[in-house]
């Protein structure tokens, strides 16, 4: 809201004063001769909601095993709160972890298996009891308390399995896929519901997803990883604006890759030569790029504009014919095919009727663009 | 009811009939008859020559007498609770020495699995009376572990292992050993081992992780082979009658001697029909129990 200009914006990566809650310093791990997690290097801050996004075996489990403590290092440290945690084992750290596969201990109620860690900490009985009973409004599971874990819905046991990894108060709260057994709609409803009890309890939660639009919707940072490496750390809009890598800019969403030779124009201007007879794309860049450097501009299907006549006032424009109409509800994604071949994905918003569209199949239409719309990437 | 579902939930049933509830009531009708030195060894037998007559006649001869005999003679019920007490001691140690074994094969790298397995299975390849005579030779005052024990030095005077019931122990504990194993080791293998680490994850130490998540989960196969070792050594008659002494008193060794040395063949027929109702009887009990328990939950 306007009036709240007390609250500033949480960004404590970009704060040089603020200790990090997690440091992971050139940590790797090897199991025999392959390497699953590479010299990586990051930090994650307290209250942070850290998302670990990467294709299956990229290394995202066994990150979130060694924060557990299941797994050790085989190079480097991790350090919470500033201490190294390699002495300490899983039962003595301030982490709690959400299973893959929810871990719910069958022969125990829900209400023992959300007491089970409480049990083991030095709280009196009766406070338990009380931690219990929240912890179950908390998911909106009361009236299931006696029940077994078989005898609840795949949703409920999720919530269970977070319940009793939140039961403790962590300092660190992993979840490993937590939403991976639901279906779509139960799923955006639970990361609202995950985003919401991680903004209440405060806890630092580091979730590991395959899913992009999951990563995008519930954390304040996204880790793209690939092969054991961070490709890039960032926030989820300035992963989805401005990819560091071809890789980045594939794996998050629909994007347009167009592959070419650089020439400088003028200070972070550059135009990006890709094909006899096409205009040079015009497209800036921080970097500084060399007279002839082989790149990628990559710029998003809902970035390009459509029209019948090319307009006038736009830096960057094509033309070609509409090859394909894929109609998604709110949206359309044009498929158009360039003189030379190349084909291109443009998106727009069905803001009107589908009988009433302006075009459609093989019609010749006119591609734009600014010059900021794109990015540049150099690999 | 199609046929095809009716003839198979029948074959089970007429297995059951034809191997065990027939000659269930056979043996019990031999217990209700009277001894007699005839081919076969006991009245009435069943004439229906005689017509329905016959047949009144043969229930009315049927009695009591040999169950009413097996109070009177304290034999038998000390038998019956000396047999209880080696039945259930022997099973318990059995599942202290195979609840490792079967946990140890569990934790055991994959491709060594079947391996281990194999070796457990091993001792049936052999004769169970030959195993049972070869420890006569390891127990035996003469015998391998007296003189290994003797020329390490640990005693100077070889042990009496053999004809006492502790080599009754030893052989039950040894045969049956296979049977507590396996399905302990089928429990424990089903087992998934993140509930260990969500366990630890949550404050338990290694050892409480085993006592509060391990061990309740493999209860299933905890009782399965517990039965199984039970429920045979009760009636063992081998292994007391080569290892045991004449001190050693199982209901099994009863049974035998009233069958062919006595040749009273209603009396040893009232001895086993106890015998199977004294297992009949908790195993009912039990699984009242745990039906009870299931529905509950
Ligand atoms: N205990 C292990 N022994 C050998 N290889 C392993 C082990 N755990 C994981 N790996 C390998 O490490 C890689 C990363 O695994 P993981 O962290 O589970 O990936 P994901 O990103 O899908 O969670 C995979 O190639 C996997 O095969
Ligand atoms: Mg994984």
């Amino acid at each position: 809201m306007l009036q709240d200009g007390s609250k500033s914006i949480f960004a404590p990566w970009s704060d040089p004063a603020a200790t990090p809650l997690i440091r992971f310093q050139s940590v790797s791990k090897k199991f025999g001769h392959f390497t699953a997690v590479n010299d990586l290097n990051l930090d994650i801050y307290e209250r942070e909601f850290f998302a670990l996004l990467g294709p299956s075996g990229c290394g995202k489990t066994t990150l979130m095993r060694m924060l557990a403590g299941f797994e050790a290092t085989s190079e480097g440290t991790i350090l919470l709160d500033g201490q190294n945690i390699a002495p300490v084992p899983p039962n003595k750290r301030a982490v709690n972890m959400m299973f893959q596969s929810y871990a719910l201990f069958p022969h125990l109620s829900v209400a023992d298996n959300i007491a089970f860690g409480l049990k083991r900490s030095p709280m009196a009985k009766s406070d338990i009891q009380d931690r219990v009973e929240e912890m179950l409004k908390l998911v909106r599971l009361e009236q299931f308390a006696r029940r077994k874990p078989h005898q609840i819905s795949g949703g409920q046991r999720q919530r269970v399995a977070l319940a009793r990894s939140l039961a403790k108060a962590p300092r660190l709260l992993l979840l490993d896929e937590p939403l991976g057994a639901l279906d779509k709609k139960l799923r955006q409803d639970t990361q609202f519901e995950l985003m919401d009890i991680q903004e209440r309890t405060g806890t630092t939660f580091v979730i590991v997803t395959h899913d992009q639009e999951e990563a995008m919707t519930v954390a304040s940072r996204v880790a793209v990883m690939d092969q054991g490496e961070l490709v890039q750390v960032d926030t989820p809009d300035r992963i989805y604006e401005t990819p560091n890598s071809v890789y980045v800019a594939d794996f998050i969403g629909e994007i347009n890759l167009i592959e070419g030779n650089i020439s400088p124009i003028e200070a972070d201007r550059y135009a990006l030569d890709w094909a006899e007879g096409q205009p040079p794309i015009i497209g800036t860049s921080q970097e500084m790029l060399r007279e002839g450097t082989r790149c990628h501009f990559a710029i998003r299907p809902e970035k390009l504009a459509i029209s019948a006549e090319p307009p006038t006032d736009r830096a960057n424009c094509v033309t070609g014919t509409i090859l394909d109409i894929a109609y998604l509800g709110n949206m359309s994604t044009y498929i158009v095919e360039l003189s030379n071949g190349q084909t291109l994905k443009a998106q727009v918003a069905n803001n009107r009727r589908i009988a009433r569209r302006t075009f459609t199949w093989n019609d010749q239409v006119s591609l734009s663009w600014t010059d900021t719309a794109g990015v540049i990437l150099t690999r | 009811m199609n046929l095809r579902r009716f003839i198979l939930i029948a074959i089970p049933y007429v297995w059951l009939l034809a191997l065990f509830l027939v000659p269930f009531g056979i043996v019990l009708k031999i217990a209700l008859s009277d001894y007699a030195l005839s081919i076969p060894p006991y009245t009435p037998t069943l004439d229906f020559s005689a017509g329905w007559e016959g047949i009144r006649a043969f229930f009315a001869a049927l009695d009591l007498e040999n169950f009413i005999f097996l109070t009177e003679d304290d034999l038998y019920w000390r038998a019956y609770l000396s047999s209880l007490q080696i039945a259930l001691l022997a099973t318990f140690v059995t599942l202290l020495v195979g609840f490792p074994i079967a946990y140890g094969i569990a934790q055991a790298s994959p491709a060594w699995r079947p391996t281990l397995l194999m070796l457990v299975i091993l001792p049936f390849w052999t004769s169970f009376l030959i195993r049972v005579y070869a420890w006569i030779g390891i127990l035996s005052n003469e015998g391998f572990l007296n003189q290994a024990l003797m020329s390490i030095g640990i005693i100077s005077e070889p042990l009496t292992i053999l004809n006492t019931n502790w080599a009754v122990y030893i052989g039950i504990v040894y045969t049956y050993l296979p049977f507590m194993v396996l399905p302990i080791y089928a429990a424990l293998d089903r087992l998934d081992g993140s509930l260990i680490e969500a366990a630890e994850d949550l404050g338990c130490s290694r050892f409480s992780a085993f006592w509060l998540v391990t061990f309740p989960l493999s209860r299933q196969g905890v009782i399965a082979g517990c039965l199984l070792v039970f429920i045979p050594a009760l009636g063992e008659f081998v292994i007391p009658s080569l290892l045991g002494g004449s001190k050693t008193l199982m209901i099994g060794k009863v049974l035998f001697e009233e069958f062919f040395a006595n040749r009273d063949w209603p009396v040893a027929s009232a001895v086993a029909v106890i015998l199977v109702l004294l297992l009949i009887i908790p195993i009912i009990f039990f699984q009242r129990n745990e039906q009870r328990q299931r529905e509950q939950d």
